[in-house]
């Protein structure tokens, strides 16, 4: 009987472990802690290239995140990229001027939406669209740019 | 030449046959879970040498496991300066493959083989054959609460070596190589997804336990009875085992993280 009782407590004890591990995983390691799913509105953006920007892709304002990329669309008639940013409800204050950006974390990073507020008096609001945006800096047009410019200086020596 | 032929022959309809009773067997062991549900202490003995006894083997390599990770990752993310990155390379490799992978290969070897052996001889021994002279079916009594127990234990197994692989990076990467705490669990909350990497990852690990216990199950069950037979189920089981691991994981990976 003492030694059923042993196994009874260390499968227990076993079972408990493997759950506790399990919930680690969940709360400790992965985003489902910082959720903002559910209570979340969402705007759209509209940008002329988002270069390498993905879906999840994290926004930011002042540098503190507040939301994610959730969808990434292409509109056919406009030639234009359709951001739709998911923005946790805390931070709904946002003016309905604010700027939209897409940066590059690091040198090499991934790319992310940056919101700099502007001053308008109403706020964005559950399915508004952000008006100003500013495309991704692509690297190559941006050598390409450069060379093009170096380029004309150099014919400008000439005469 | 004809006989070469009839020999091939005979060994593709031996794989073949070994393959449905396998299967046969599959719904036999299901067949007897409700009979088990009305006398539970069966299954929490089977966890107990199932899982519990599982425990330290799987404790200890993942511990490890995570520490050689943590040391291989920060020499390598150190070449670009990108030590804030220790986190996510550690969790990630360990959630999505190394947990339920290496937890599958070492229940293979430690329960698995164990579980064969087992079977194998109570058949060699003829206590199987006594069980159905006293009327009691014995796929359900002995090998229905074997299976659930490594069904139960394989993903449970799979949490505990993957949460003790991120402590233990943390403990090599922050403890002693000098990443900061704070990057180590921010960029892991960040980019580990909950649905994406965590479940898919508890999905393989079941699917694993599902598999490994079945091969050994059925291999102990299908034994030769006799001491060389047992030794070589016990044999083909961790090498089944080990292969259909690699092999379906391979499958999932590709299903659940290809695009």
């Amino acid at each position: 009987m003492q030694t059923n009782r042993t196994m009874e407590i260390l499968v227990g004890g076993f079972l408990l472990i493997g759950l506790v591990a399990l919930f680690f995983l969940a709360m400790n390691v992965s985003n489902l802690s910082r959720g903002v799913a559910g209570e979340a509105y969402r705007v759209t953006a509209r940008f002329d290239n988002v270069g390498s920007l993905t879906e999840r892709a994290k926004v930011t304002i002042a540098g503190v995140r507040i939301g994610r990329v959730e969808r990434i669309e292409y509109d056919s008639k406009t030639f234009e990229a359709v951001v739709t940013l998911a923005l946790d409800n805390r931070y709904n204050a946002l003016p309905d001027d604010t700027f939209a950006k897409i940066y590059t974390a690091g040198l090499l990073g991934e790319q992310y939406v940056g919101l700099e507020p502007g001053g308008g008096e109403s706020n964005l609001k559950e399915g508004d669209e952000i008006a100003f945006t500013q495309s991704a800096l692509v690297l190559e047009e941006m050598i390409g740019q450069f060379l093009f410019s170096k380029a004309e200086e150099k014919s400008d020596d000439v005469f | 030449m004809l006989n070469r032929i009839a020999e091939l022959g005979a060994a593709g309809l031996g794989v073949l046959q070994g393959l449905g009773r396998g299967l046969l067997l599959l719904p036999a062991i299901l067949a007897g879970t409700l009979a088990m549900l009305a006398r539970p202490r069966l299954l929490i003995r089977q966890l107990y040498s199932v899982g519990v006894m599982t425990l330290i083997i799987i404790a200890v390599s993942g511990t490890f496991v995570g520490m050689v990770l943590s040391l291989q990752g920060h020499y390598i993310l150190s070449q670009f300066s990108a030590e804030e990155a220790l986190g996510v390379m550690v969790a990630a490799s360990l959630v999505r493959e190394l947990g339920p992978v290496v937890t599958a290969l070492l229940f293979a070897g430690r329960a698995g083989s164990a579980l064969t052996a087992e079977i194998g001889l109570m058949k060699a021994t003829e206590q199987l054959s006594g069980l159905e002279m006293m009327a009691v079916n014995p796929i359900h009594r002995v090998l229905t609460p074997r299976f659930w127990a490594g069904f139960i234990s394989l993903p449970l197994l799979a949490a505990v070596f993957s949460a003790l692989g991120v402590l233990g990076g943390w403990f090599v990467g922050v403890g002693l190589l000098g990443v900061d705490d704070g990057a180590y669990w921010t960029q892991m909350t960040y980019k580990i997804d909950f649905q994406g990497d965590i479940l898919n990852g508890v999905i393989k690990s079941v699917v694993f336990g599902f598999v490994c216990t079945w091969i050994a199950l059925y291999q102990g069950y299908d034994a030769t009875p006799t001491s060389e037979g047992v030794g070589q189920a016990t044999t083909r089981t961790v090498v089944q085992s080990s292969l259909v691991v690699l092999g379906l994981d391979f499958i999932l990976t590709a299903l659940m993280f290809g695009e």
